[in-house]
């Protein structure tokens, strides 16, 4: 099949369950918006059946090695993984060194895994823009769970909340103060909690230091976070009430022995069970194509301003509050006043 | 919006670990505004071949200082071609005797580069056979 096969016919084979077909189909999505806006909507009805699991955490944690050792567990109950892996792009060079599959091998004579390295591009908060499309991809493609490795994340890096049924944050022991090491964004997004590198001294205390932060509660724990420098996160806490019945289960892992790694797969089955019989997993697919259409419409209408209104308004809008004749928010409004005109 | 990106697996076959060569290559062409999965060392031809088809690369970069290039190379080639990429640039790096590296030539690998090529010699070859060239 060559580079330039034509969308349909990549459509249909990834449909179909052929993975070069798969593999170019994620190229295009990545390269390409007026391809993906096609391949997605080739592939849509097919989506919805897979498990999306969110993985991130710090860096060198070990999310790479722990990814692998679960992809391996859930072989061994003959379900297929997908995995997705981002890197961040150098914003110097534009270029990019993506290292997760050095972690992740092991794999390859296997047709039921099939792993993907990512750059971060233009995307932020952890993602690149076409992560979301990717696992669509994946999940159309047939596999029953698809994986997302972030890139190392401190607690700016919560997109993948937006994207995953499931987010596992990976902790490690050693980095550091304990308390401080466990970012509060992260903290927040967790549905389960992974201490890898158990076998490092400090993984009990990095667990205790965890489930106390659970027991005290979201607020509370901004406050032992921030040393009494209480931090609001409204839209976090009343997702937690919606949510409520799900113990977040803080477990020790040994990524390269696979120590712990049936524990984290089992409370990863429970959580994608709790989610279907609780509701939860309606409620957070509606968020998360919400949210997805708003990005998408969001990137429509700076699209459709780049294409129509410059450079002419904007160098006119930008002249005018450099004079000071108008202030932001109303240049804003006057160029939102001309797009929907 | 369109990217062009090109996309670049870093390989190390064979059993040793002179993986010093590949590291650098693979940071060169990152700077150089490519994205490089690096796949790291010991990699068989068949995971090389699987990680070049899930990837989606554009180039695949094999590195060897090991002496075992006529045995690797042309599995590695005839597994890309047998699963559909005949369309990759094979290029191959290391400790590589003129007269292998004419057989390896004529058995699909595109350029082979030795000890003391610079990198952006590595980058210009890249940059002219993506262009068509
Ligand atoms: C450093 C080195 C080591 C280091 C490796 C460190 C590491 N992590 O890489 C150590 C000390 C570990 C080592 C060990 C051994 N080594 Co040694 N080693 C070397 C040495 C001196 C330099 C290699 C090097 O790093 N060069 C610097 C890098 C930047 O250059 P390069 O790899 O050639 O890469 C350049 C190009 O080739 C090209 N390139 C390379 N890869 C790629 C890939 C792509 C895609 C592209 C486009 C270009 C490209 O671009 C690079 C930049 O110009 C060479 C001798 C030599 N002159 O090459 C012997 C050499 C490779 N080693 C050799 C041997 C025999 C060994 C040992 C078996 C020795 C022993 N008996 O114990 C062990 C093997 C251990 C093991 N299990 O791997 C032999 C191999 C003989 C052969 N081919 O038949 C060599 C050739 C020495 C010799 N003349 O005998 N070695
Ligand atoms: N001792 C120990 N080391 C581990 C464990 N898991 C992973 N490592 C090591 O930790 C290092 C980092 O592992 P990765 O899996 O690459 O970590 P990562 O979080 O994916 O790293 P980034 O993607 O760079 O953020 C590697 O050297 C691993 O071998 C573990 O359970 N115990
Ligand atoms: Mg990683």
């Amino acid at each position: 099949m060559p580079k330039s096969a034509p969308t349909q016919q990549l459509i249909d084979g990834l449909l179909e369950g052929d993975r070069l077909a798969l593999a170019r189909a994620i190229s295009r999505v990545e390269d390409d918006a007026a391809e993906a806006a096609r391949i997605v909507r080739g592939v849509f009805a097919q989506t919805g059946r897979a498990h999306l699991i969110g993985v991130t955490g710090s860096p060198g944690t070990g999310k790479s090695t722990l990814v692998s050792a679960l992809a391996e567990r859930y072989r061994a109950q003959e379900l297929t993984v997908g995995v997705l892996a981002v890197d961040p792009t150098s914003p110097f060079s534009g270029g990019a060194l993506l290292g997760d599959r050095v972690r992740m091998t092991g794999h390859s004579g296997d047709a039921g895994v099939f792993i993907r390295s990512m750059a971060t591009r233009r995307g932020t908060g952890g993602l690149a823009r076409a992560s979301a499309d990717a696992m669509l991809l994946l999940d159309a493609g047939g596999f029953d769970r698809v994986i997302v490795e972030t890139v190392g994340a401190g607690q700016a890096e919560i997109e993948i909340a937006s994207v995953a049924d499931t987010v596992v944050v990976v902790e490690a022991p050693g980095l550091g103060d304990e308390v401080q090491a466990i970012k509060a964004g992260l903290l927040e997004i967790a549905d389960i909690f992974a201490v890898n590198k158990a076998d490092r001294k400090g993984a009990g205390r990095t667990v205790a230091a965890l489930e106390m932060m659970l027991e005290t509660g979201g607020a509370a724990a901004q406050a032992v976070l921030h040393h009494g420098q209480r931090m609001e996160m409204e839209a976090a806490a009343s997702e937690t009430d919606a949510e409520e019945g799900w113990p977040i289960p803080v477990l020790e892992t040994v990524a390269v022995s696979g120590g712990g790694v049936d524990q984290l797969r089992d409370a990863l089955e429970r959580h994608w069970a709790w989610l279907e019989g609780s509701g939860a997993r309606s409620a957070r697919e509606g968020r998360r194509l919400g949210h997805m259409l708003q990005t998408l419409v969001q990137a429509e209408v700076l699209a459709r301003m780049e294409r129509t209104l410059l450079p002419g308004l904007r160098s006119d809008l930008v002249e005018g509050m450099m004079r000071r004749q108008i202030d932001p928010y109303s240049a804003a409004a006057e160029m939102v006043k001309k797009l929907s005109g | 919006m369109r990217d062009d990106q090109i996309r670049v697996l870093i390989a190390k076959p064979g059993l040793d670990g002179h993986d010093r060569g590949a590291k650098v290559i693979a940071r060169a062409l990152r700077d150089a505004g490519f994205e490089v999965i690096y796949t790291g060392i010991r990699q068989t031809p068949q995971m090389i071949a699987a990680a070049a088809l899930q990837e989606d690369v554009d180039v695949v970069g094999l590195s060897i200082l090991s002496g075992a290039h006529m045995t690797l190379c042309p599995k590695v080639v005839e597994l890309l071609h047998a699963q559909g990429q005949e369309d990759v640039l094979v290029l191959l790096g290391g400790i590589i005797p003129d007269e292998d590296a004419a057989e390896l030539k004529a058995a699909g690998v595109h350029a082979v580069f030795g000890p003391g090529t610079s990198s952006s010699e590595i980058i210009a070859f890249i940059r002219a056979a993506m262009a068509g060239g």
